[in-house]
């Protein structure tokens, strides 16, 4: 029997991803991939298989699965209360489900996204290199429905080496949850339109920003304050530039977007910073309303 | 920092910091775009350092974006990239310079939080004096050509004719008469914004925007003219519909139209033989 999983059901929204499909941006299909890369990328490590396998992107918990045929799976990013047949189950950790048992996870209780990496890897067939969703485009696999049946691939000749890793939330254990969640930032290629580095970005490095509700896979909304352009600028127009994952993009309004892995790949605002790799997956587990600071990176 | 907006580079090539894994160049013009494009996709095939850390080559309005992968020495490749400049200057010629303009009114789409450019807005952006010049830019630089068969039935088409002065059937064989070029792509998987067709068919887009454009719809805007690949909201002016498919992820490569490559559209109608229309 080929291992699966079943599917039960599933909270608000699970898609599979992957590291993404970078190469197609300039017919208008962006990288995507995991949302919160490193979270990912941890799973793939702890379950000891190769890299670039997809695992479930699972928001704010709600998943069920049955396994059929014994599984080896860790769960990592967002940390969710999980059970195995009703029997609590470690975060960040190698934990084996017995064929027929059903694995289940709560609402987690920081972050938004928690990655449900299962060994040898959720085997749909890749779209253009990859089997992410990609939420903007259309492309990739449909988000995962209760009734889907997910094969696994073959694990290959790597196995786990540890069982368990310090996880490394995005807000640690015992934090003030009313403390901002710092994100770090480059110069952008449109830094002089806000003042550049020595101007504070603009108000962006000095305020606290709360992250609005419009925010998804695509990018969030950071609201609170206003970036302010520099005088020469104010007026100034863009024509269309291409865009990365992690790009602080100004629209008039002055409430700056983040872009994160669905990200349309050219957009026509100037884009006046760009997160660093690992502050866009900590913004990729920012909840609406979580306070954030965005500082230089060092 | 100056506080001064720095004059647009002429025939050198600015390269712009964007994020740990990307440099944006920046050059003069859609000409030099072109240019640009093509040189840096040849030295990306190539394969050799720094170019082969490049995962992604975006051509836009007056950027080419080069995206790398992780780790990668952008120094380097920011070097790399400004060798280039002597290669590009040749394209240089005052017909090819853009005075490219912002999409200030970008739409927004997937609930709000991603700000991006359409169809809806970006055909009043540019005013890119290509005529059949453009045509020889980027020549011989790798570039297939694309026949695109339409039936102009398109619903503005009398506006189009209005706003052009050309009569239905001029427009159509102005439409067809010259080939046109896909300068970049974007909105949505396998649509490009085409240039460097008939200058006579330069049209402002709609008034007000379409909720829905059925797929295949060819479209005028501004300088550019473009074929929605999939029903979507568009300002655009449609003049047409074909039955080509635009944008289809099991086919290598997936986008119809790519930047660079050369586009001819046919009139349906005028191969058939009088009396084959049922």
């Amino acid at each position: 029997m080929t291992p699966a999983l079943e599917v039960l059901a599933t909270g608000p929204l699970v898609l599979i991803e992957d590291e993404g499909r970078p190469g197609h941006a300039a017919v208008g299909v962006g990288p995507s991939g995991a949302a919160d890369r490193s979270a990912y990328r941890l799973g793939a490590r702890l379950v000891g298989h190769g890299d670039g396998r997809a695992a479930l992107e699972v928001l704010l918990g709600g998943l069920s699965v049955r396994a059929h045929g014994r599984v080896t799976v860790a769960l990592t990013g967002a940390p969710s209360p999980a059970t195995v047949d009703g029997r609590p189950v470690g975060h960040a950790s190698l934990v084996e489900v017995a064929d027929g048992s059903v694995l289940t996870l709560g609402m987690p209780s920081a972050g938004v996204r928690t990655y449900l990496t299962v060994r040898g890897g959720i085997a749909v067939d890749p779209v253009l290199g990859s089997r992410s969703t990609d939420t903007l485009s259309g492309v990739g696999p449909a988000p995962v429905r209760a009734g889907d049946v997910l094969a696994l691939g073959d694990p290959g000749a790597t196995f786990p080496e540890v069982d368990h890793v310090a996880h490394p939330s995005h807000r640690p254990v015992g934090a003030d949850p009313h403390s901002p969640t710092v994100l770090e930032v480059l110069p952008g290629p449109r830094a002089a339109w806000v003042g550049g580095w020595g101007g504070g970005l603009g108000g962006l490095l000095t305020s606290v920003w709360q992250v609005a509700g419009q925010s998804d896979r695509i990018g969030l909304r950071l609201s609170g304050s206003r970036v302010e352009r520099a005088r020469a600028w104010r007026d100034a127009e863009l024509p269309s530039e291409g865009l990365v994952r992690g790009a602080v993009q100004l629209p008039p309004g002055g409430e700056p977007v983040l872009f994160l892995a669905d990200h349309p790949v050219t957009g026509g605002y100037p884009v006046v910073a760009v997160l660093t790799a690992s502050a866009v997956d900590r913004a990729a587990q920012l909840r609406p309303g979580d306070p954030v600071r965005v500082i230089p990176a060092p | 920092m100056s506080d001064v907006p720095p004059p647009a580079p002429r025939g050198g090539i600015t390269v712009l910091p964007a994020g740990p894994d990307a440099v944006l160049l920046e050059v003069a013009g859609l000409g030099q775009v072109l240019a640009l494009a093509a040189l840096v996709r040849a030295a990306v095939e190539g394969g050799e350092a720094p170019w082969e850390a490049v995962t992604d080559v975006v051509p836009a309005a007056r950027t080419v974006l080069l995206a790398t992968r992780e780790g990668t020495d952008l120094t380097a490749l920011a070097a790399a990239a400004r060798a280039l400049a002597p290669a590009l200057a040749p394209t240089l010629a005052p017909a090819l310079d853009t005075k490219a303009r912002s999409h200030p009114d970008s739409v927004r789409l997937e609930g709000g939080s991603g700000v991006v450019d359409s169809p809806r807005t970006a055909g009043k952006s540019h005013e890119v004096g290509v005529g059949s010049g453009l045509h020889e830019v980027g020549s011989g630089t790798g570039g297939h050509e694309v026949e695109i068969g339409v039936r102009y039935d398109g619903a503005d088409l009398d506006e189009v004719a209005r706003h052009t002065g050309l009569t239905p059937a001029e427009v159509v064989l102005a439409h067809t008469g010259m080939p046109w070029r896909v300068a970049f792509g974007g909105f949505v998987p396998g649509f490009g914004y085409l240039i460097g067709g008939d200058p006579r068919l330069h049209v402002p887009r709609r008034g007000s925007p379409r909720a829905s454009v059925p797929a295949g719809s060819v479209a005028l805007a501004g300088e550019f003219t473009g074929v929605y690949p999939r029903a979507s909201p568009g300002g655009w002016q449609l003049i047409g519909t074909t039955d080509a498919v635009l944008w289809d992820p099991d086919r290598v490569p997936p986008a119809l139209l790519t930047p660079g490559s050369t586009v001819r559209f046919v009139d349906v109608a005028a191969t058939l033989e009088p009396g084959t229309l049922p």
